[in-house]
């Protein structure tokens, strides 16, 4: 047994004494563990919790580890947990280059090295030159891609993915699927992903552990 | 914050801290006055509703600090009084030195209590200022004599004060004027409305009521003296009757009052009072002059006399700038500051200095001054009537707000 | 944490000034001031005080000018919401008056003053030819004895504030769907909103009444400027007493504040019973089913009662503008016969010293108040909840207590501790009535900010820190300059405040204003109450424009 990917360590939610979610998993790198379950379930929980941002009207337990690091003991800026929302969630305040540049680490090289990270990221998910562009100023599936870049820019541990494909529409969602799974593989990170669309979870082809039922 | 515990323990075990003891400076060591004073501020506590006198002032700490490095600060007074209060509360509060005031424009009541409660910088130091020797004891007795109350060096003359009364001789022929209280009240009763005085105790408002009561009280002698109050009553009843017939008919038939000078002044300037007046001759000349009054205003006065008094220049025993206010109060007496002072232009009060005591250049400094059309010359002013003991003042007012001060 | 900090400082500043100054108030009118050797309890003040001739008619007519101003504005305010919320008519008048909530209420009494008085514009524009007044009429409109006048300054200036309060709440209550709602039933439309919205309204914004009506019966510059003087209100005479010579009127007036304190809680009492009359009298109407489909008198007077305050104090301020500017200008002539800056020009030197105490204090005490009050919101975020009943409670504990009832205490505090006068004394004072205002604008936006972009600069490896300074606060940047406008605008409208805790020494354009006002000259009056009206303007200008400008090629951060 190996200490890659992300392991779910008997981690429990419960609100006002009602258990929500209850899971032991193991994730290796690559891979897409996926979690349904009808809306209002609250299978949004189990992301806040490794996420680190659990509402405190929720208690858990269990521990979540990636690569053998115990991540739930850290705090939420030091699990370099890459989430994305249904939502792109781009800065308002930042151009297209600004909201990658805020996502690369710190020690990444000088300016110069930095503006070049920046554009490879972009030119990775097919949007080469639009740095400069203001993010209010993009279609929805640009700024979903936006919104990948600036997530795999951060070189986090671990994907967490919450509902990300349910706001685009039919034929984008296919490529956003497509997309973001294949930079799962090449990259290596294990994958958290939640939805309530079956199809999600036929193009993630990893495990599916079912709420709510 | 642990000063604000301090003091919190301090209020409650009600101790006062012992006064510290600091050098004086001595105006007779001129010199080293003005070396203490070099970069000194100097909080000067005068009363702050009149723009003219504001800037005088301005000009004043624009002068100070460019000759002597003294800044000098107005902190602009609705009432004098809360100058004298304010000292007195440091007193209780035990701060005996470092006071929050350096000079205060006062005469009459506040010097009276400021001087009998031993708030006032002492000994005696204005007639050891430089500038003193043009000033006119002679023929200006209320330099020395305070309301009644020995000044002896504990203020430094600063101006005179006349009652003087203004009307709008496009309005108003001069023939009609009241000539004495009487001619005011049967003048009142002609022009119903057109009257008022601004409610006591402004100091204004309740220099008229003393006017009326010099007037008609029967033995003035008694007003060198204060108040005996078994005979209160019976020797202010002329007052009160002549007041209780007056205020009826008077503007907005006595329910409300002016505030004070200037607001009466507004009032003339929008024709709803006829007769106004002030303590200062060239009043209404310095209005017409800033587009407050309109040309046509003229002074006039009462053939019997009308009240004069002098206001002065006090320092607080606690003073924290002593030898800045000194300078302040030696240069507000200079020929050069007297004679701004008494251009209607710039603010129009009456100098305290002898004309006479003044060399060539400095003489030639107050000829230059028009005093303006509406200016009473120094012999047209009339008798000056003396101010009463403080006492008196007191009293009337207090009776004064029993009486009409709290409505019906 | 830092966070921990902001409700811990926000109480303090809140409840400390209040408690001492409280105490620094009341135990004196019980003869307890040890520095004036008062140090037994007696109830020698309090015999003196109703011994002060004509005090219970100065008590009755601060009660009596609280309860007015608040039945007034508020009634104002209810029907022209349920007559026209939601239409374009009301969106226009609500920017109309929005601007007026930052208008001090020194500059708008001023304002009011310049219209109304006999010799006012008012006159000037219908005389002689309507009216034959060759001169000013007689009439005693302005500090009128029955203080008329004084709480029609009140009401003028609490409409908008009132109205304001409503628009907050009003969204809360989904109006739009129950007014279909009730319309469908065949209710009138104000009928219909006083029935069916109302009362979930009204419970949002009853602190905020509470606080009209503690204001109103405690004024003192609006009292000063339009109110009467033979008596003056309660709170004028109290001011007098307290800068007496006299210093043992010190108990007087402290037994004076403990009258107003009275005064107020039962002007509240009274209010909290008049609202349980009110809301059976509703009620009975409602159960009733009256339709009192026929209001189109009440709708059209609502409006014109609303335009009629709004506008009273542009026109106003117009002519107060107008007098700074104005050289000779007789009755009754509409406008002055010439015009110059030389008013300007004499007072402007003067100005220097004001204006920069005016911005240092009302900048540093915003800015202190944002800062708390952004701490107490961050804190909220972490333990997950708002915080409860009492805490909104204690937010209006400043502006609940008569202001004269705890500052009198306070400044004898400070001067005992040497504090008075310092521009740190002045700020605290400013802060604590500003740290209110300045929560309650920005709880809202601060709530509305989506935290998940939180979550995900979180998940990029941005700490706290980071995360508040380059995704939360930017993001916020429209919402908390609209803070510091607000409050600016509160601390430059402070005018007890100011003139007890900076004695003179420091003084405001506001407190020059009214020291000033005593002097009538009124071209003076005009350029400080012009400037009072002004520096607000200024500061929702520069709140407005500034982010315009950092962001003008973002879209999305625009309006």
């Amino acid at each position: 047994m190996t200490d890659k990917g992300l392991f779910i360590d008997r981690v429990t939610i419960t609100l006002d004494g009602r258990e929500i979610v209850s899971l032991s998993r193991r994730v290796a790198p690559g891979v897409v563990l996926t979690v349904m379950g009808p809306s209002g379930v609250g299978k949004s929980t189990l992301l806040a919790y490794i996420g680190g941002f659990l509402d405190p009207a929720f208690t858990a337990s269990g521990r979540a580890f990636v690569d053998g690091v115990e991540v739930t003991a850290l705090k939420p800026e030091d699990r370099h947990m890459g989430i994305l929302f249904q939502d792109a969630l781009l800065f308002p305040h930042m151009s297209v280059g600004g909201n990658l540049l805020f996502a690369l680490p710190a020690g990444s090289g000088d300016r110069q090295e930095r503006l070049r990270r920046m554009r490879q990221a972009l030119a990775g998910v097919g949007l080469a030159g639009l740095e400069d562009r203001d993010p209010a100023t993009l279609s929805g599936g640009q700024k979903a891609r936006v919104a990948l870049a600036r997530v795999l820019a951060a070189a986090p541990r671990a994907l967490l993915l919450d509902e990300p494909f349910s706001k685009l529409d039919a034929a984008l969602r296919e490529q956003m699927r497509e997309l973001v799974f294949s930079k799962a593989r090449e990259t290596g990170l294990p994958v958290l992903l939640v939805t309530h669309d079956e199809a999600d979870a036929e193009a993630a082809g990893g495990d599916i552990v079912k709420l709510g039922e | 914050m642990r000063k604000f515990a301090l003091s919190v323990a301090l209020l409650a075990l009600g101790t006062i801290a012992a006064p510290a003891d600091v050098m004086k400076p001595d105006p007779r060591e001129w010199d080293d006055v003005l070396e203490k004073a070099r970069g000194e501020t100097v909080y000067f506590n005068a009363w702050g509703g009149s723009q003219n006198i504001n800037a005088y002032i301005e000009w004043a700490g624009e002068e100070l600090k460019e000759r002597f490095g003294v800044t000098l600060r107005q902190v602009k007074l609705e009432d004098t009084a809360s100058a004298v209060a304010t000292v007195i509360a440091e007193k209780a509060a035990g701060r005996e030195t470092s006071g929050s005031i350096d000079l205060i424009w006062i005469n009459g009541e506040n010097f009276a209590a400021m001087k009998s409660q031993g708030l006032l910088m002492s000994p005696g130091w204005a007639e050891d200022l430089p500038n003193w020797s043009y000033v006119d004891v002679e023929s200006k007795p209320t330099i020395r004599t305070d309301f009644t109350i020995p000044v002896e060096g504990l203020e430094s003359p600063w101006g005179m004060a006349k009652l003087v009364f203004f009307y709008d001789s496009a309005r108003t022929a001069v023939e009609t004027l009241p000539q004495n209280a009487d001619g005011l009240l049967e003048w009142a009763k002609a022009n119903p409305g057109r009257f008022s005085y601004p409610q006591p105790p402004d100091f204004i408002g309740s220099s008229f009521l003393k006017q009326v009561l010099i007037e008609k009280i029967g033995n003035r002698a008694l007003l060198q003296k204060p108040v005996d109050e078994a005979a209160f009553a019976e020797v202010t009843k002329p007052l009160f009757d002549y007041l209780d017939a007056l205020n009826p008919l008077m503007w907005r038939s006595g329910r409300a009052y002016p505030q004070n000078y200037p607001a009466m002044k507004q009032l003339l300037a929008d024709s709803e009072l006829d007769v106004v007046f002030a303590f200062n001759p060239a009043e209404a000349s310095s209005a017409i002059a800033s587009g407050e009054l309109p040309a046509t205003v003229r002074s006039f006065t009462f053939p019997g006399g009308t009240l004069a008094n002098t206001h002065f220049l006090a320092i607080p025993y606690n003073a924290t700038a002593k030898a800045g206010a000194l300078v302040t109060a030696n240069f507000l007496l200079s020929p050069e500051a007297q004679a701004r002072k008494q251009d209607p232009a710039i603010w129009g009060d009456p100098t305290v200095l002898a004309l006479g005591k003044l060399g060539a250049e400095d003489r030639a400094r107050f000829d230059a001054i028009d005093l303006g059309v509406a200016t009473l010359r120094p012999d047209e002013l009339g008798p000056a009537l003396d101010e009463p003991h403080p006492n008196w003042m007191e009293r009337i007012e207090t009776e004064w707000k029993r009486r009409y001060g709290v409505g019906n | 944490m830092l966070t921990r900090l902001g409700p811990l400082l926000a109480i303090g500043v809140l409840t400390v000034p209040v408690a001492f100054g409280l105490a620094g108030t009341l135990l004196p009118a019980f003869g307890f001031l040890p520095v004036l050797g008062g140090m037994r309890f007696s109830l020698a003040p309090l015999t003196a005080l109703f011994a002060e001739p004509a005090i219970f008619s100065s008590a009755l007519m601060s009660l009596v000018a609280g309860l007015a101003t608040a039945l007034v504005s508020l009634v104002v305010v209810m029907l022209f919401t349920a007559a026209w919320s939601g239409t374009r008519a009301f969106a226009r008048v609500q920017h109309l008056v929005s601007p007026l909530l930052s208008v001090p209420h020194a500059a708008a009494a001023f304002a009011l003053a310049f219209l109304i008085a006999p010799s006012g514009l008012i006159a000037r524009v219908i005389s002689p030819e309507l009216t034959g007044w060759q001169r000013p009429p007689d009439l005693l409109i302005v500090h009128d004895p029955l203080g008329l006048s004084m709480m029609v300054g009140l009401i003028v200036k609490e409409i908008p504030f009132l109205l304001l309060v409503t628009l907050a709440a009003l969204p809360q209550v989904k109006p739009a769907r129950t007014r279909a709602l009730i319309a469908s039933m065949g209710y009138g439309r104000v009928a219909g909103f006083i029935f069916g919205l109302w009362p979930s309204i009204y419970p949002q914004i009853r602190l905020p009444v509470f606080a009209v009506i503690a204001f109103a019966t405690s004024v003192v510059d609006v009292a000063v400027i339009l109110g009467p003087t033979t008596p003056a209100p309660l709170a004028v005479r109290l001011v007098g007493w307290m800068n007496d010579p006299d210093l043992s009127l010190r108990y007087l007036a402290s037994a004076g504040a403990l009258l107003q304190l009275f005064v107020t809680a039962v002007a509240i009492g009274l209010w909290i019973l008049f609202e349980r009359l009110a809301a059976r009298l509703r009620d009975r109407c409602a159960l009733a089913g009256w339709r009192l489909r026929a209001d189109a008198p009440v709708r059209w007077s609502a409006l014109l009662l609303m335009l009629l305050s709004g506008g009273a104090i542009f026109a106003g301020l117009a002519t107060l503008a107008l007098w700074s500017v104005a050289g000779l200008w007789q009755y009754p002539d509409v406008l002055p016969s010439s015009f110059g800056l030389r008013n300007w020009m004499r007072v402007l030197p003067h100005l220097a010293g004001p204006l920069g105490t005016t911005l240092l204090v009302g900048l540093a005490s915003t800015l202190a108040a944002a800062i708390i009050a952004i701490l107490c919101l961050a804190r909220e975020d972490e333990m997950g909840h708002a915080p409860g009943r009492w805490a909104m409670a204690l937010l209006y504990l400043p502006l609940v207590v008569p202001q004269v009832a705890f500052l009198f205490g306070l400044q004898l505090l400070f001067i005992l501790s040497g504090v008075q006068a310092t521009l740190t004394a002045l700020v605290l004072a400013h802060l604590v009535f500003v740290l209110p205002y300045a929560y309650l604008s920005l709880k809202d936006p601060w709530r509305a900010f989506d935290r998940r972009y939180d979550q995900l600069a979180a998940g990029l490896g941005k700490g706290a820190w980071r995360r508040f300074l380059f995704v939360r606060l930017p993001m916020l940047t429209r919402p908390i300059l609209a803070v510091v406008a607000i409050g600016f605008a509160v601390s430059v409208g402070l005018y007890l405040p100011t003139v007890l805790i900076g004695a003179g020494r420091l003084t405001t354009i506001t407190s020059e204003a009214v020291a000033l006002g005593a002097g009538g000259n009124r071209r003076v009056i005009g350029i400080y109450a012009f400037l009072q009206m002004m520096l607000p303007a200024v500061g929702f200008a520069v709140a407005t424009i500034v982010p315009a400008l950092i962001f003008r090629r973002l879209r999305d951060m625009q309006v």
